[in-house]
């Protein structure tokens, strides 16, 4: 059997199992719009600033939502054994891996992009600015589930892992709020967004092609 | 052929064994015996490659299984102390992926026909959640059936399982090891196959 249909098996797997836990996908996705949706309560009604801080607001609860899913994202195969058993199958760990980070973006990641723009409007972002946001969002969230995916299989079984999670992986976040925030605001400014993006495309290229080689050396700690 | 060298086990400052050789051929049954707490499953992990030995090395077919990784994983099947099984899906989905996952083509059919073996095919579409303790472990015992590994390393299979259970579980057993397969188990339970003089590996010695 080839590595691209394990990857398959298990994206199927990961989708049936999200289906049957709706509620799990739905909390993050909440959480995202209410988070973003305190700033203007915290800030007052100024149209003027909400729509100067409305990229970046949207891009900080976008990384607090991911980091918030983030505990699905292995925690329940190694409580039930699944873990194990993918780690013993003849397949090179890298490879289910990837496929079990896609599964967690395509959950918890596409249904942020799909519900910024509603967000975005909200905060008066201008029709540009909104297609950056999104396109930002889509280039950054698959680095945020890739990047977390370090986090959270270093602290699998332990105790408070949830905040320790949160103090590893939202440093490392920087620079993907940096530069997608920064794209939206080039976008607002008619400075243009070109530049920011293109770093979060790099940005994009290089975790994909090295944060599953770290999870799979975290994982070999954390299950032993 | 498997065969350990040498093997220690250290958790935290106590070393669990020490000094540890064996050898398991085709068609033999090896029991790892030992107290609670004496390293069996440590052992039984070290043997699958989910754990590193603090010292000495593990041989497959005479090759380090660090080395061999690929071909190993592929001929030996682990049951761990917990079943694998998803709660959320169902007996048949559990081991329909499990396999699929593991690289080995299965058939609708074959998949029930393992389920039904181990006594399982009234909940073929039950969701696991509603499935009790020995049945789940029946459903992770059913993928033995299908994985057709050469070695079974199977921690504590016999537990929660009732007598009709024990006696298939020794049964299957008993036709691994005459089709010259091998299987290395802890269990606190006497293991009796017709046949098979198993051999034994005592930790608290």
């Amino acid at each position: 059997m080839n590595m691209s249909q394990t990857v398959m098996v298990l994206l199927r797997r990961e989708l049936m199992l999200a289906m049957r836990r709706r509620g799990d996908v739905l909390t993050v996705l909440f959480f995202f719009v209410i988070v973003a949706s305190l700033f203007p309560l915290g800030v007052g009604p100024d149209p003027k600033l909400l729509r100067l801080m409305g990229g970046g607001v949207v891009w900080v609860s976008a990384l607090l939502a991911a980091m918030l899913s983030l505990g699905r994202l292995f925690a329940s195969d190694y409580a039930d054994g699944t873990l194990e058993q993918l780690i013993l199958t003849p397949t090179p760990p890298v490879v289910w891996i990837t496929g079990k980070i896609l599964a967690h973006w395509l959950v918890s990641g596409v249904p942020l992009i799909l519900v910024a723009p509603v967000l975005g409007v909200q905060f008066g972002l201008s029709n540009e600015a909104l297609g950056v946001l999104v396109f930002s969002l889509l280039l950054g969230t698959p680095v945020l589930s890739l990047i977390g995916a370090i986090g959270a299989a270093l602290t699998l079984g332990l105790r408070g892992g949830g905040v320790l999670v949160s103090l590893l992986v939202l440093p490392l976040y920087i620079p993907v709020l940096i530069f997608g925030a920064g794209a939206v605001d080039g976008a607002m400014s008619g400075l243009g967004s070109e530049a920011h993006l293109s770093l979060l495309g790099g940005i994009l290229i290089l975790a994909f092609m090295l944060t599953p080689w770290a999870v799979s050396a975290a994982l070999r700690i954390s299950i032993e | 052929m498997l065969e350990g060298k040498d093997l220690a086990c250290v958790r935290g400052e106590r070393t669990l064994f020490d000094h540890l050789n064996f050898t398991l051929h085709e068609g033999e049954l090896l029991l790892v015996q030992g107290a609670n707490g004496s390293g069996k499953t440590s052992l039984l992990r070290m043997l699958c490659g989910l754990m590193a030995p603090e010292f000495g090395e593990v041989l497959w077919r005479g090759k380090k299984i660090g080395a061999a990784r690929e071909s190993y994983h592929a001929e030996m099947a682990y049951f761990g102390h917990s079943p694998a099984v998803k709660e959320d899906l169902s007996a048949f989905e559990n081991l329909d992926f499990a396999c699929r996952l593991a690289g080995i083509p299965v058939k609708r059919e074959e998949v029930k026909g393992a389920l039904g073996h181990l006594g399982l095919g009234h909940c073929l579409n039950l969701p696991a959640k509603s499935l009790s303790q020995g049945q789940r472990r029946r459903v992770a015992l059913s993928r033995l059936l299908l994985a057709k590994a050469r070695l079974w390393i199977l921690d504590e299979p016999l537990t929660a399982l009732d007598q009709a259970a024990l006696k298939l579980v020794q049964s299957l057993l008993g036709e691994h090891l005459r089709q010259g397969g091998m299987a290395l188990l802890t269990t606190h339970q006497p293991v009796m196959i017709p046949g098979i003089t198993p051999k034994i590996l005592d930790l608290s010695a």
